[in-house]
C-alpha cells in the first residue's frame, strides 16, 4: 500500500472528523448536531455541507474562547445545550468533539453526566457523544463514530423481537437512502436505516422555517434495533472497524452481514442477495428488470468506454464500490485514492479487481490531490471520477470528471445524485458514457451528429 | 421582542422607533444559538487570503485548510498560489510531541515547490495549546529560504474575526516599509480592504487612473507581497470594509505617517463620494483632478442611470433583507436598494460595532430591525415577519432564504459578479432582479399569504 511522499498537504482529499460526525448526526429526527468547541468549526462545516445540500444545516457550537479553552468547556457544554433544547427542541442532541477540546482534556461523558443530573427536573433530550478529533481521521470515520456512539449510547434495552433490519451505510447521498428504502420495501424487508439524510438534507419548501427539518431515523427505531433480526453494513472497510452493527452483535448478538456500498453490479447483486436470505423472497420483478436494463445498457455501452482510463478518489467505502462498479463496465481504473488511511483500502480494491481487471488497480491512501496528480501525470488518465474538489486537475489535464459523492460544489443536485442498486449504475453508467462522448465531439472537428 | 430570540440575546435585536437605540454588540457568540460567525483564523484567512503570490500555510489539523480552499472568488491577474490549500494536517503524535519538526519541514518543502514570495503560516486552534513555537519556527525558515516567513497568531478560539482580521494586519505589517519606494507618483494611493471578487478592484483601478492616480498595493485583492512591501510609499490609504483592515491603515499612519480616509464602492453615492474624497485629497498638488474625477463620475453614471431605470420599474416597493459580516456593506446596501426603489427592513450584521450600528440606525427607517450576530430561527422569523421579498447575505444565509421562498442575493465571497463601482451597482440591479422577478415563488407555500405588513409574496 502507497501513500503520500510528502510531509506537507496541498489540497486534501479528505474533511476532518467531526463534519462526518455532525453530518451523520443530521440523519437522527429531531436531532441538533452539537460540535464541541470553537464557534468556527460549526460555522466553516455549516457553509461547506449547504453548498452542496443547498439546505438548511443547522449545527449548534459550544463557542468556547480562550478563558474556556483554559479553564475546560464544560459550563459552555452546559449552555449550549439549554440554549438548543430551549429553541431547537431537540429529543436529541449529537455532541461531537473537536481538536480543541479533545487536546485540552475536557472529559465530556462526566460533563453530560452532570449535566443530566443537574438538569433532571427538565425534559431533556437523549444526547450522544462522539469523540472525533479532527487530528485523528476523516470525515469518513467521523461519520461511522456518530453511529456507532448513537447506536452504543441509545440502544440499551432489549425490546422484543421486531423483524426489521438494521441498515448502516457509509456517507452516501439523499437519493440513494431513498432508492435503498424502496430497495427493502421491494423485498418486503422491514428497514431502519442509520442516518436517514433523505428528507433532513432534501426536504420541500416551507411557510414556516423549521429549526430541525422533518425526517430522519426516529429515535423509536434506533431504540427498537436491539429487537432487529440482522444487520447489514454497507461499506467493505466497515468490516473491520468498531461499527454500530458490532455493538449490536456484542450487546444483542444481532447477526451482522459485512457488505459494501451496493455500487455497480455484483456488490448490488451482493446486497439482494442477502435480502433474498432475510425475506425468502426472489428479486422483485422490476429489481429484475432494473437489472436487465442495465446489462444490457452495458452491452451497448461498453465500445465506447472499453479501456478508458480512470481515476478515482474520495472516501474509501465510495472509492471502493466505484472502483468496482468501472471494472465491470470496461473502464480501466488506473488510480484508486484516497485521504484516509488504516482500514485494508488496498486489499478491498484488490478483492474487487482481482477477477475482472487485465492489471491491478493501484490503490492509494492517505494521499492529497498532490500525490494523486504526481501519481496520474504518469498513468494518462481519459476521466476523473469523484467530488468536485478534482475540477482544477481535470481541468488541467483536459479530462472529463464524472461528478460523485461529495461534495459537489460546482454542478446542481449532488443530493440528488444516484449511485446505489441497480439503477444507480444505470446512471452512472450513462454519465460517463455521455462524458466520454461529449469529450469525444467537443474535440472532434467534424462534429459528427450521430455518436 | 420575537419569541425566536433566546433572552440572553434580546439586547442584540433592535427595532428602529421602539424607545432609544442601544444596542449590545462584539460580545463573544452564545454558547447553543448557531451564531453565523466563524472564528480568529476564519478572521486572518479572508483578509490575507486574496495575497496571490504568497504561500498560505495553515498549521493544524485538516479542517481548517480544507474549508477555505478556494473559498473565495478573489481573481488574480497573475500567480494563483492562493488558490491552493496547504497544510501540516496535524495528527496525534504531532499534538503529543509538538508540531515544529513537522511544520518546518512542510515549510521547506513547499517554498523549495512553488518559489513563493512570502509564507504566511497560520495557527490553528491546536497550536495555541500545544505551544508550538511558531515565531522561531519561522524565523529560521525566513533565513533558510530568503524570503519573509511570517506567523499569523489565528488561533480560533482566541475571539471571533474581529481578531483575526487585527492579527492578518499584525502580519501585513511586518511587510510594509520593507520594499524600495523609489519611483512611486505623489499622486499615489494603497487600496485597503477589497479583495478583488469576480475583479473589483480591477474596476476601482480603472476610475481611479482615469483620475490620474497610482495604486501602490491592492490590500489584498489580486495582491502582491512586493507591492504590499513598498506600500508605505503611497501617499494615502483608502480604507474600505474598515472592519477588515483599519488596523493596518492605523499601523500605518503611526509608524509612516500614511493618512486614510474611508470608503466604499458599493452603490452609487457611496462609489461616487469615494471618489471624490480622493480627488479632494489630491486636489492641492493637482487641482485639474477633481473635473477629471467628475468626468469619470459622470460618464459612468450616463451609461449606469437609464438601465437602472428598468429595473426599477419592477422592484417599486419590495422589501429586503441584509444580514452581512461586516457592517459597512450594510450601509451602502440601504442606499443601493433605494436607488431600486426597494425598502430595508430587516439589516443585521456578524461583527458590527456600536458605532456602526448607531450609523444603521440613523439611517434606517422606522421599522427596521437591526440584528448583531444572528442566527438561522431569529433571521427566519424576521423575515417572514417582515414580509421580505429578497434577503441579502452568504453562502449560510442562502438556503434560510430559499427554505422559505424568498428571493437571495449573494454577497458574499463566492460571488461571481462584480458588485462595486457603477457597473457593479448595474450588475447588483440585475442580480436582485433575477430573484425576485422570478415566477418559481408563486409555486412556493407562502405565496398569497398574509405576509406582515409588508409587499411579501401577493397575487397578481
Amino acid at each position: 500500500m502507497e501513500s503520500s511522499n510528502y510531509v506537507s498537504t496541498t489540497n486534501a482529499c479528505k474533511l476532518c472528523t467531526p463534519l462526518g460526525a455532525s453530518l451523520a448526526f443530521r440523519g437522527i429526527e429531531d436531532c441538533v448536531p452539537f460540535l464541541h468547541g470553537s464557534q468556527g468549526c460549526a460555522t466553516y462545516m455549516r457553509r461547506y455541507i449547504i453548498s452542496h445540500f443547498r439546505e438548511p444545516m443547522d449545527i449548534a457550537s459550544s463557542a468556547l474562547g480562550e478563558k474556556q479553552a483554559v479553564f475546560g468547556g464544560g459550563p459552555n457544554l452546559k449552555k449550549g445545550l439549554l440554549n438548543v433544547m430551549k429553541k431547537y427542541g431537540a429529543k436529541v442532541v449529537g455532541v461531537a468533539t473537536t481538536c480543541l477540546t479533545e487536546t485540552i482534556g475536557d472529559d465530556v461523558p462526566s460533563i453530560l453526566d452532570e449535566f443530566r443530573k443537574e438538569f433532571a427536573d427538565l425534559p431533556l433530550p437523549a444526547i450522544v457523544h462522539a469523540a472525533t478529533p479532527s487530528y485523528s481521521g476523516t470525515h469518513a470515520d467521523g461519520w461511522r463514530e456518530a453511529m456507532r456512539a448513537t447506536v452504543d449510547a441509545l440502544v440499551v434495552d432489549q425490546v422484543e423481537a421486531n423483524g426489521t433490519v438494521n441498515i448502516f451505510p457509509s456517507l452516501i447521498s439523499c437519493e440513494d437512502t431513498r432508492h435503498l428504502k424502496d430497495i427493502f420495501t421491494s423485498y418486503g424487508v422491514k428497514a431502519t436505516i442509520l442516518p436517514d439524510l433523505s428528507e433532513t438534507l432534501d426536504g420541500p419548501v416551507l411557510e414556516d422555517y423549521r429549526p430541525i427539518p422533518s425526517g430522519g431515523t426516529p429515535l423509536s427505531a434506533i431504540r427498537a434495533m436491539s429487537g432487529a433480526r440482522a444487520s447489514i453494513e454497507l461499506g467493505r472497510t466497515l468490516a473491520g472497524l468498531p461499527t454500530a452493527g458490532r455493538v449490536l452483535a456484542d450487546r444483542f448478538a444481532i447477526p451482522r452481514h459485512s457488505l459494501g456500498l451496493p455500487i455497480g453490479l455484483r456488490e448490488t447483486d451482493a446486497l439482494c442477495k442477502v435480502l433474498e436470505e432475510l425475506s425468502g423472497r426472489e428479486m422483485p420483478r422490476e429489481m429484475q428488470l432494473e437489472r436487465g436494463r442495465l446489462v444490457d445498457a452495458l452491452v451497448d455501452g461498453h465500445k465506447y468506454i472499453f479501456g478508458k482510463r480512470a481515476v478515482v478518489y474520495g472516501e474509501e467505502d465510495l472509492v471502493i464500490g466505484l472502483v468496482s462498479f468501472l471494472s465491470e463496465i470496461g473502464v480501466r481504473p488506473v488510480l484508486a485514492a484516497t485521504g484516509g488511511k488504516g482500514k485494508a483500502f488496498g486489499r478491498a480494491i484488490e478483492a474487487v479487481t482481482r477477477d475482472i481487471l487485465p492489471e491491478p488497480c493501484r490503490a492509494v491512501e492517505g494521499v492529497d490531490f498532490h500525490d494523486i496528480a504526481e501519481q496520474a501525470q504518469e498513468l494518462a488518465p481519459d476521466l476523473m471520477v469523484g467530488h468536485s474538489k478534482g475540477y482544477s486537475y481535470a481541468k488541467e489535464w483536459n479530462v472529463p470528471l464524472v461528478r460523485v459523492g461529495f461534495p459537489i460544489h460546482d454542478r446542481f443536485g449532488g443530493q440528488r445524485t444516484l449511485h446505489v442498486g441497480y439503477r444507480g449504475a444505470q446512471t452512472m453508467l450513462d454519465r460517463v458514457i455521455n462524458a466520454v462522448l461529449d469529450k469525444t465531439q467537443t474535440d472532434n472537428p467534424i462534429g459528427y451528429g450521430y455518436l | 421582542m420575537n419569541s425566536a430570540v433566546l433572552e440572553e440575546r434580546q439586547d442584540q435585536v433592535h427595532r428602529i422607533g421602539e424607545g432609544e437605540f442601544a444596542m449590545a454588540c462584539n460580545r463573544d457568540s452564545l454558547a447553543g444559538a448557531v451564531s453565523q460567525r466563524a472564528c480568529v483564523f476564519c478572521g486572518s484567512r479572508v483578509v490575507l487570503y486574496p495575497i496571490a503570490d504568497a504561500l498560505h500555510l495553515v498549521h493544524g489539523p485538516i479542517g481548517c485548510a480544507v474549508y477555505t480552499w478556494d473559498i473565495r472568488g478573489a481573481l488574480s491577474s497573475g500567480p494563483e498560489l492562493h488558490r491552493m490549500s496547504f497544510s501540516t494536517d496535524l495528527q496525534e503524535k504531532d499534538v503529543i510531541f509538538g508540531g515544529e519538526k513537522k511544520l518546518a519541514a512542510a515549510l521547506s518543502e513547499l517554498i523549495d515547490r512553488h518559489s513563493p514570495k512570502a509564507a504566511f503560516v497560520y495557527s490553528t486552534c491546536i497550536v495555541g495549546l500545544i505551544g508550538d513555537d511558531v515565531e522561531s519556527v519561522c524565523r529560521k525558515m525566513s533565513a533558510e529560504k530568503g524570503i519573509p516567513v511570517i506567523p499569523v497568531q489565528s488561533e480560533g478560539f482566541k475571539g471571533n474575526k474581529r481578531e483575526g482580521y487585527a492579527a492578518a494586519c499584525k502580519a501585513m505589517m511586518r511587510l510594509v516599509g520593507t520594499g524600495d519606494i523609489s519611483g512611486i507618483s505623489p499622486l499615489s494611493l494603497n487600496i485597503l480592504g477589497d479583495f478583488n471578487l469576480a475583479g473589483e478592484i480591477w474596476i476601482i483601478r480603472g476610475y481611479l487612473e482615469r483620475m490620474g492616480i497610482q495604486t501602490v498595493a491592492n490590500v489584498t485583492g489580486d495582491g502582491r507581497v512586493n507591492d504590499i512591501c513598498r506600500a508605505h510609499g503611497a501617499a494615502l490609504n483608502v480604507v474600505q470594509c474598515s472592519g477588515s483592515t483599519m488596523d493596518l491603515a492605523l499601523m500605518m499612519k503611526e509608524q509612516f505617517g500614511t493618512p486614510f480616509i474611508r470608503a466604499s464602492y458599493l452603490g452609487i453615492e457611496d462609489m461616487a463620494e469615494s471618489l471624490y474624497a480622493i480627488a479632494e485629497f489630491f486636489k492641492d498638488q493637482d487641482p485639474g483632478i477633481v473635473a477629471r474625477t467628475q468626468d469619470v463620475v459622470r460618464d459612468e453614471l450616463s451609461r449606469l442611470m437609464p438601465e437602472l431605470g428598468q429595473y426599477r420599474k419592477d422592484l417599486e416597493g419590495k422589501r429586503a433583507a441584509i444580514y452581512v459580516g461586516g457592517a459597512f456593506k450594510a450601509f451602502s446596501l440601504i442606499k443601493a436598494f433605494r436607488h431600486l426603489g426597494m425598502k430595508v427592513v430587516l439589516v443585521g450584521s456578524q461583527t458590527g460595532t456600536q458605532e456602526d450600528y448607531e450609523e444603521l440606525a440613523s439611517i434606517a427607517d422606522p421599522g427596521t430591525v437591526i440584528v448583531d450576530d444572528s442566527n438561522p430561527l431569529e433571521l427566519s422569523a424576521f423575515i417572514k415577519e417582515q414580509g421580505v421579498d429578497i434577503f441579502v447575505g452568504g453562502v449560510k444565509e442562502r438556503p434560510i432564504a430559499y427554505k422559505l421562498g424568498v428571493g437571495f442575493c449573494d454577497h458574499n465571497h463566492e460571488r461571481k459578479r462584480a458588485l462595486e463601482g457603477f457597473e457593479g451597482m448595474l450588475n447588483f440591479a440585475q442580480e436582485v432582479h433575477s430573484t425576485v422577478m422570478s415566477p418559481v415563488w408563486r409555486f412556493t407555500p407562502r405565496w398569497g399569504k398574509n405576509v406582515a405588513q409588508g409587499s411579501g409574496p401577493r397575487e397578481e
